[in-house]
């Protein structure tokens, strides 16, 4: 497990090229600043000057090598490398309030954003105009989309809103793909249809994440639970409410166990047995430092006690390796079927990197892998 | 200046109400909901069986009717059971709940610390720090952000 700290600022959202040796990330500014390996430090080789406001979502597409960033100024843009140098394409979004976030399909001719305008604009390229013309998916969104995943279908999108739900739209567009066979889901997929929609947690949805195969999918929301919904001829869904603060970003790392973490600053397993449907808590993921407990002298719990009415010697100090809100969490090896490594990155500045079977047997946690 | 910037009543406009975007909470029946039965727990409490009375005062909770009556009753019940144990039980009551449970009755504690009497808030800190180690900070958080409560 390795942790680097980047800024002093939070990481606004950050991507991955595809062998992992180059991240894009957000400095909570209105750049883009991508850094390359060097061994064991950054170094920062671009700087991608063109938003006019925070960059609030960043994807690469690891086959074609294009960056997608949206943000608040209300655009987007795909970034392709020219020789040295990346080049924006302005994408019109149509949109009125900030985009949130954006996601490449698995087939990377499309890509979905979501934002306060209350819709998702799913944008593909037009060969015929050269240009990136997009589509609207309005009906039922009643607030800002937070978190999108694609299917591995590339037509089927899940997105977590502020309105409490997290849904399942089709994002078929027929001038780019052929009609999708049946899934789990559903069989008729119209572009715009909603093919499953949340019901029983409440509170924002922050992140939201297919499964490897597509037939689960997991959100976590702000009311301290996270939840996973198996698709089927009546989808089964299945929550769990923590007792911790609650989670911002959730991912699979195998087809039954999820990572996700938030504001409590460290990584959490979590465990779904199918056969039950129900989620149990798998262990905190975080490897504390030991510190020497130091022992207190009567006038330090008088102190404590006039400042603070208690005696108790916990310091106030984060003991886990983020200091601030974990923001967001990708996959970096194995996909979401057999994760080995996944990365963290926070409102602390810092990027962590997680090496699950390291993990796996300093906490004697048990990632249930099929 | 002009005659018709004299008047301020616009300013009392709510025009919140004419959004046509305005998020609206769904509709779920609760005309039907009164609360929990004042008689059953009036019983339990003076037969001494503190900990029937608390599950008695915890079901039914009035979260989705709109009659500020019935929640105001049902907040006062649940303060007369949870003022009725003793300090040392209160653990044990806490633990005699389940999930929902705790998450109900830190949604009474809050409602209980809005309007505060003679010697409520003392007992409800009492329960409200047990009910906390039982159910941790996620247990606030869904007082906090939960749409529809008691």
């Amino acid at each position: 497990m390795s942790y680097h700290s980047f800024l002093l600022e939070p990481i606004s959202c950050h991507a991955w090229n595809k062998d992992r040796t180059q991240i894009a990330l957000c400095p909570n500014n209105h750049e883009v600043h991508i850094y390359k390996k060097d061994g064991n430090n950054w170094s920062k080789i671009h700087v991608l000057k063109e938003h006019n406001g925070q960059v609030t979502g960043i994807d690469w597409a690891p086959e074609s090598n294009r960056i997608v960033t949206c943000g608040t100024d209300r655009n987007a843009y795909v970034w392709t490398l020219k020789g040295d140098v990346w080049k924006p394409t302005l994408v019109i979004l149509r949109i009125n309030r900030a985009a949130r976030c954006v996601k490449w399909s698995p087939k990377e001719n499309k890509f979905a954003v979501g934002s306060g305008s209350r819709l998702i604009s799913v944008c593909y390229f037009e060969q015929d105009n050269d240009w990136w013309v997009c589509k609207h998916i309005k009906k039922p969104i009643r607030s800002t989309i937070l978190c999108l995943d694609w299917h591995p279908n590339n037509i089927l999108l899940a997105a977590g809103s502020c309105d409490f739900k997290c849904r399942i739209f089709s994002a078929y567009i027929k001038e780019v793909e052929e009609k999708p066979a049946p899934t789990a889901w559903g069989s008729k997929m119209p572009f715009g249809e909603v093919m499953f929609e949340s019901t029983g947690t409440s509170g924002w949805v922050h992140g939201v994440c297919f499964s490897d195969s597509g037939n689960r999918v997991a959100w976590a929301s702000h009311d301290s639970t996270v939840a996973v919904a198996e698709g089927g001829k009546t989808a089964v869904c299945a929550s769990l409410t923590s007792e911790t603060l609650p989670l911002l970003c959730v991912t699979f790392i195998t087809e039954n166990s999820l990572v996700a973490a938030g504001h409590d600053c460290y990584p959490v397993l979590f465990v779904y047995d199918s056969n039950k449907a129900a989620m149990s808590f798998g262990g905190k993921l975080d490897v504390p430092k030991q510190s020497a407990q130091k022992g207190m002298t009567a006038r330090e719990r008088f102190q404590n006690l006039d400042k603070k009415a208690t005696t108790d010697s916990k310091e106030a100090v984060l003991e886990s390796v983020h200091k601030n809100s974990i923001s967001q969490i990708s996959i970096l090896n194995g996909g979401k079927a057999q994760c080995a490594k996944f990365c963290t990155t926070g409102m602390d500045g810092g990027m962590a990197i997680w090496d699950v079977k390291v993990l796996s047997i300093v906490k004697h946690v048990r990632v249930q892998m099929q | 200046m002009s005659k018709n910037t004299v008047s301020d009543r616009f300013r009392k406009v709510d025009v919140d109400e004419y959004d046509e975007n305005k998020f609206v909470d769904e509709e779920e029946g609760g005309e039907n909901q009164l609360g929990p039965d004042e008689a059953e727990v009036d019983s339990l409490i003076r037969q001494g069986n503190l900990m029937g009375a608390l599950q008695a005062v915890l079901k039914s909770p009035p979260i989705n009717t709109k009659n500020q009556n019935v929640k105001d009753r049902a907040e006062g019940l649940v303060l007369k059971v949870l003022s009725s144990f003793k300090s040392t039980d209160i653990e044990k009551g806490v633990q005699s709940l389940d999930k929902n449970g705790v998450d109900l009755l830190m949604k009474y504690i809050y409602k209980g610390f809005e309007r505060p009497s003679e010697n409520s808030s003392a007992v409800l800190l009492q329960w409200h720090e047990k009910a906390l180690s039982a159910g941790g900070v996620g247990c606030i958080v869904r007082v906090l952000t939960a749409r529809k409560t008691v």
